[in-house]
């Protein structure tokens, strides 16, 4: 049993821990990192609100745990409540239908608090932009901080963005 | 398959009965301009779908003869304005009184945006309280709302309230062209992109009147069992985790990564978004790719054997898998439950092999069932599932046919309709489109297997403790974005 305890995780699967090296994201990481890095050190509490998404993102969401990622290593834990939370990560277009539920969560989550905008339809609206049921991007409820772009986001594009965020 | 069109009255009274009756089962129900339409399986397996006109804004419920069709019902109501007479229950489902205005699909009216108040079933007893839970959870899932009525920790009546990531998907298919619809179809609910895109293809083919190349096919199979592979090792993993077994998520997260990656390689993405379109496959299998395919099969047959070991020879976590959560055979059947959920309570359904569509119809697979309908049941069921895909892969591997990947569809092809059924790794989804004169889309219905399986589980949870509830809802992993749209 102990085999099988410990085989498939030896030898370690782990990524090594990628640069911040999109300019974009360096950018935008640039006018947070010092209030970031002043109050957080190296420890950044996460909530993530599902807005509407199609669900794509929270896969890759959930892949930041695996061996291969193991966000953790690097600091950022995942909170399940606003109220533990340093960042809300939002994924999704914003539905009417979760609008006054995203921001009860933003106004729950105590200051200093940073909003970390999460895939094409958190940046915009992505598919679903200029329907009646949707927001269209987050940045139309609350204020972002952080954009991460794709679709869904890759872990890697992700642990990018995060670690550019700590700074 | 055997498919019939049927019209008018008779017709729509008598296979709400013959539902009712358990000789057919609901496979869709959605409205259309001016009418309702919907779709049941016959007890040989054929499709057949039938028309009812919307009469002065009203249609007889089918829902008052037959109850899985009631949120189903409820949905169409609120996007067409439609009245279902007779209904059992006449609250809106998709439309919380959020959106700018009602009825997105039918005689548009404007909405002040100010919610609507919801009533919540009730239970009484002595000391039976309730628990909200949502639309917010805590974790990283989904958002959708959770009503208990508890007494004590039992759990006396559940029940779901869902709509809130409606995206207006119903609404952004129609004048869209082709492209543009499988794009969207892509993402009705992410962790299923392959099985949408396979389905909205083949709608979009069979009213076309066209057929995508054999190489398409085959690697449609095997980019839907990868789908299958990848969301299996998941569920299993989480469903473990939620038993407090973390051990099994880590193990079963490394080879749904592994499978991620191996997509990635092979098709130029992780989940295999966009890959297939109408007229066959956007890009062919990368040079790479059959290797890299290789590789994850011969990982997975060396390491998942262990996993399934150690999950059988825990008993702590057999404890809490083991007769919870149980979906009764004859709910299941009558609620026509497809996939995972259907075949854990006795269904042997599959739409692989049941509307034998390419490339399964030249491929021999088992279709795994089990009777005990409850957590445990289900993750075998996975597993299982997962050996077969394993094989199937392979073959598909060995088999898959030379040419090229895509054809050229007509524009303008219309008017025309074509629907589809195919298996995702959660059941069956369907897929009916009506194509304008010009050829883009007048009317585009995805129905996701959840539908049909949400409600089971405000049955299956009844009476086990509300601790109990992440692992029997993990056990189902219904999509929310899937029935929200």
């Amino acid at each position: 049993m102990r085999d099988t305890l410990l085989q498939g995780l030896l030898p370690p699967l782990t990524e090594a821990a990628p640069a911040a090296d999109d300019p974009e994201l360096a950018a935008l990481a640039a006018a947070v990192k010092d209030a970031a890095a002043r109050t957080l050190g190296r420890s950044l509490a996460i909530r993530h609100v599902d807005a509407g998404s199609c669900n794509g993102c929270e896969l890759e969401i959930h892949a930041l745990g695996n061996a291969f990622y193991d966000i953790e290593r690097f600091g950022f834990r995942f909170v399940a409540s606003p109220r533990h939370a340093d960042v809300l990560l939002v994924t999704g277009p914003v539905t009417l239908n979760m609008r006054e539920a995203l921001r009860r969560t933003f106004d729950a989550t105590p200051a200093p608090k940073w909003v970390v905008a999460s895939g094409a339809c958190a940046a915009d609206g992505g598919a679903f932009a200029g329907s009646y049921a949707v927001a269209g991007g987050v940045a139309a409820v609350l204020p972002v901080d952080l954009v991460i772009p794709g679709c869904p986001p890759s872990p890697a594009a992700l642990m990018r963005g995060l670690l550019a965020l700590m700074g | 398959m055997t498919s019939r069109l049927l019209s008018g009255e008779a017709d729509w009274f008598d296979a709400g009965r013959r539902m009712a009756a358990g000789e057919a089962s609901l496979v869709s129900l959605w409205g259309d301009e001016g009418r309702m339409r919907l779709c049941l399986r016959e007890a040989d397996g054929g499709l057949a779908v039938v028309d009812m006109a919307v009469d002065r804004g009203a249609f007889p419920s089918i829902a008052a003869l037959h109850a899985p069709a009631s949120r189903l019902e409820r949905a169409a109501c609120d996007l067409y304005g439609f009245l279902a007479l007779g209904a059992p229950d006449g609250r809106r489902w998709l439309d919380h009184g959020r959106w700018p205005l009602r009825h997105p699909l039918g005689r548009r009216a404007p909405h002040d945006g100010a919610a609507d108040p919801y009533a919540f079933l009730e239970a009484r007893g002595p000391g039976v309280h309730q628990i909200p839970v949502g639309p917010v959870h805590a974790g990283i899932i989904e958002p959708g709302h959770f009503r208990f009525h508890a007494g004590g920790e039992a759990v006396v009546r559940l029940e779901e309230r869902l709509g809130y990531t409606h995206k207006g998907i119903d609404a952004l298919m129609r004048g869209a062209n082709l492209a543009r619809g499988a794009e969207l179809a892509g993402r009705v609910s992410g962790d299923s992109t392959v099985a949408y895109a396979v389905a909205f293809a083949r709608a979009a083919e069979a009213a076309l009147g066209a057929d995508a190349p054999p190489r398409a096919h085959w690697l449609r199979g095997i980019m839907a069992e990868m789908e299958r592979l990848a969301n299996h090792f998941g569920d299993i993993g989480a469903i473990c985790n939620d038993a407090a077994f973390a051990l099994m998520l880590a193990h079963c997260g490394i080879l749904r990564e592994r499978t991620l990656r191996a997509a990635k390689t092979a098709f130029g993405h992780r989940l295999m978004m966009d890959v297939v379109v109408p007229g066959g496959a956007a890009v062919d299998l990368a040079p790479d790719g059959i290797a890299a395919i290789r590789a994850l099969v011969a990982e997975a047959r060396s390491t998942f054997p262990k996993l399934v070991r150690l999950y059988d020879n825990t008993a702590s976590l057999q404890e809490r898998t083991v007769g919870t959560g149980v979906l009764a055979a004859d709910l299941a059947s009558r609620f026509g439950a497809g996939g995972v959920v259907g075949r854990a309570s006795a269904r042997d359904v599959d739409a692989r092999r049941d509307h034998a569509y390419p490339p399964y119809d030249a491929l021999t697979f088992a279709v795994p069932t089990r009777k005990a309908g409850d957590v445990d049941a289900r993750i075998w069921v996975r597993i299982l599932e997962v050996g077969e895909s394993l094989d199937l892969i392979e073959t598909m591997l060995a088999r898959l046919p030379d040419g090229p990947v895509r054809r050229a569809l007509a524009p303008g092809g219309g008017p025309g309709e074509g629907w589809a059924l195919v298996e995702g790794f959660r059941g069956d989804v369907f897929a009916h489109l009506r194509l304008a004169a010009d050829g883009t889309i007048a009317r585009c219905h995805l129905r996701d297997p959840s539908w049909l399986q949400w409600p089971l589980l405000e049955a299956a949870i009844e009476g086990n403790i509300v601790a109990d509830f992440p692992l029997c809802n993990k056990s189902f992993n219904g999509s929310y974005s899937g029935v929200d749209l």
